[in-house]
């Protein structure tokens, strides 16, 4: 309880927010970082799950494929990716985060238009549309649910995982922690690192609670008691 | 930011059998300590996860409150967990980390176990009432079997990630295969030792995934037949 009270402390101190390389700082690039690794996921992920789960063949070792990466430690991927020709900076962390964003997003959309129940797809057949038709005007509807619940785990997968960017320099909520374990607990860290985990942990509630209210609104009223697809994991 | 490697010609190749050779007796201790403190959080989070996923299963109210604690907490970064965790216990030892990865791999084993106790048909447990079965003995002969594949796909997961989660404790020097990894990233970027960390943690991660799915394989012989 000792260090909680020292965290609360460290964070009623309007410096620590207001510093350059304080709170406010680093929260902004957290957000940027994690912003266009979502966006990158998308990129990635929607545009090959939908078209896999269109064709309807040869989706599933793709999806186990992604699933894999489950295996492959955080810090190991932010640590090479630095060395490589993508050399330092947020861009490796970038790359990195996107890595972990596209496994629930391409799951999650590959599933969404395979579920499409088979009669619907027959009757829309037989209304004389093509196939690009019913995919823009049947499939896609109804696989919302699915991509905004894909975009939601994927979210706060990458929100949490950003954290870890801290070990390579590559900014965010992350460095806070980090830099108060390089203080050393018996200099005050303490209340440093536990500042610091908090406001990481209240920023992925946040994250969740608003893609979560975002998903519920964007799901059509009929299908709003079904539950969410997908498990969320964070590493 | 850092600085460029100055030594990324090379001399510093991504793998290297001289350094696996020389090093064999840090690799080895790394990974015997990495599979250890798998192993054990693995083990104590399902010796509490099954139990709380029964009482969850017994007292329908319960099940909500329980799900719902269990993917809010699920959604807290691993580092802010170390990071609430680590100063009230102590960063000079493994329990810690040993913490943080209980609570992850407790969340994934009461989540999955509370779902395959939940899919046991009305009617299988009407006909083991029927039988005369009480509620313990019914719970035990007849749910948690029909239970098991659904808690060893959460096993599985558990093991899985909580491998690639111990090498968050490198940031307080109790990372196992992490220790190597951040090492060879503070050693001047030795890329050798990084992979060598990497490696063996993705390694290590798939057998002992092979080692539960032949062990689910063992214990649930009445899947084998619908297997497709």
């Amino acid at each position: 309880m000792n260090y909680l009270s020292d965290g609360l402390v460290w964070l009623n101190d309007p410096l620590n927010w207001i510093n350059p390389g304080g709170l406010l700082d680093r929260l902004r690039e957290h957000l940027v970082i994690c912003a266009w690794a979502v966006l990158m996921g998308c990129l990635v992920g929607w545009p090959l799950g939908i078209w896999l789960g269109h064709r309807g063949k040869g989706g599933g070792p793709v999806v186990v494929l992604a699933n894999l990466t489950l295996a492959i430690p955080t810090l190991a991927l932010l640590t090479i990716l630095p060395l490589t020709p993508l050399g330092f900076g947020q861009l490796p962390v970038v790359v990195a985060l996107t890595v972990f964003a596209v496994p629930p997003l391409l799951a999650n959309a590959y599933t969404g238009v395979r579920e499409v129940d088979p009669g619907i797809r027959d009757a829309a057949r037989g209304m004389g549309l093509s196939g690009g038709q019913l995919l823009r005007q049947v499939e896609l509807p109804l696989a919302v649910p699915y991509l905004a619940a894909g975009l939601r785990t994927a979210a706060v997968q990458v929100v949490a995982t950003a954290a870890l960017a801290a070990f390579v320099n590559g900014g965010g909520l992350g460095q806070v922690i980090s830099a108060g374990f390089g203080i050393g607990m018996s200099n005050g860290g303490g209340g440093q690192i536990v500042a610091g985990g908090l406001v990481v942990a209240a920023l992925a509630l946040t994250v969740e609670a608003v893609l979560a209210g975002v998903q519920w609104l964007v799901t059509p009223r009929g299908l709003r008691t079904r539950a969410r697809p997908g498990a969320s994991t964070v590493v | 930011m850092l600085a460029v490697p100055a030594d990324a010609r090379p001399g510093n190749p991504w793998f290297s059998w001289t350094y696996v050779h020389e090093n064999a007796d840090t690799i080895l201790e790394k990974l015997a300590f990495h599979a250890g403190l798998t192993a054990r959080a693995v083990l104590i989070a399902l010796v509490v996860a099954v139990p709380l996923a029964v009482v969850a299963y017994w007292w329908r109210p319960l099940t909500a409150p329980i799900l719902a604690l269990s993917s809010v907490l699920y959604t807290i970064p691993s580092l802010a967990l170390l990071a609430l965790v680590a100063p009230a216990v102590g960063t000079t030892r493994d329990l810690s980390v040993l913490i943080a990865l209980v609570l992850y791999a407790l969340l994934v084993l009461v989540r999955n176990t509370l779902a395959g106790l939940v899919q046991v048909p009305g009617p299988v447990r009407d006909a083991a009432a029927g039988m005369g079965y009480g509620r313990l003995s019914r719970l035990w002969r007849i749910e948690l079997p029909l239970a098991l594949p659904a808690l060893l796909t959460g096993l599985r997961l558990a093991t899985v990630s909580t491998v690639a989660l111990v090498t968050i404790g490198a940031m307080i020097g109790n990372g196992g295969l992490g220790d190597l990894i951040l090492g060879g990233f503070n050693h001047n970027f030795y890329r050798a030792e990084i992979i060598t960390g990497t490696v063996l943690c993705v390694v290590l991660a798939l057998l002992l995934d092979l080692l539960l799915a032949g062990l689910g394989w063992l214990l649930t012989p009445w899947t084998r037949g619908r297997r497709s």
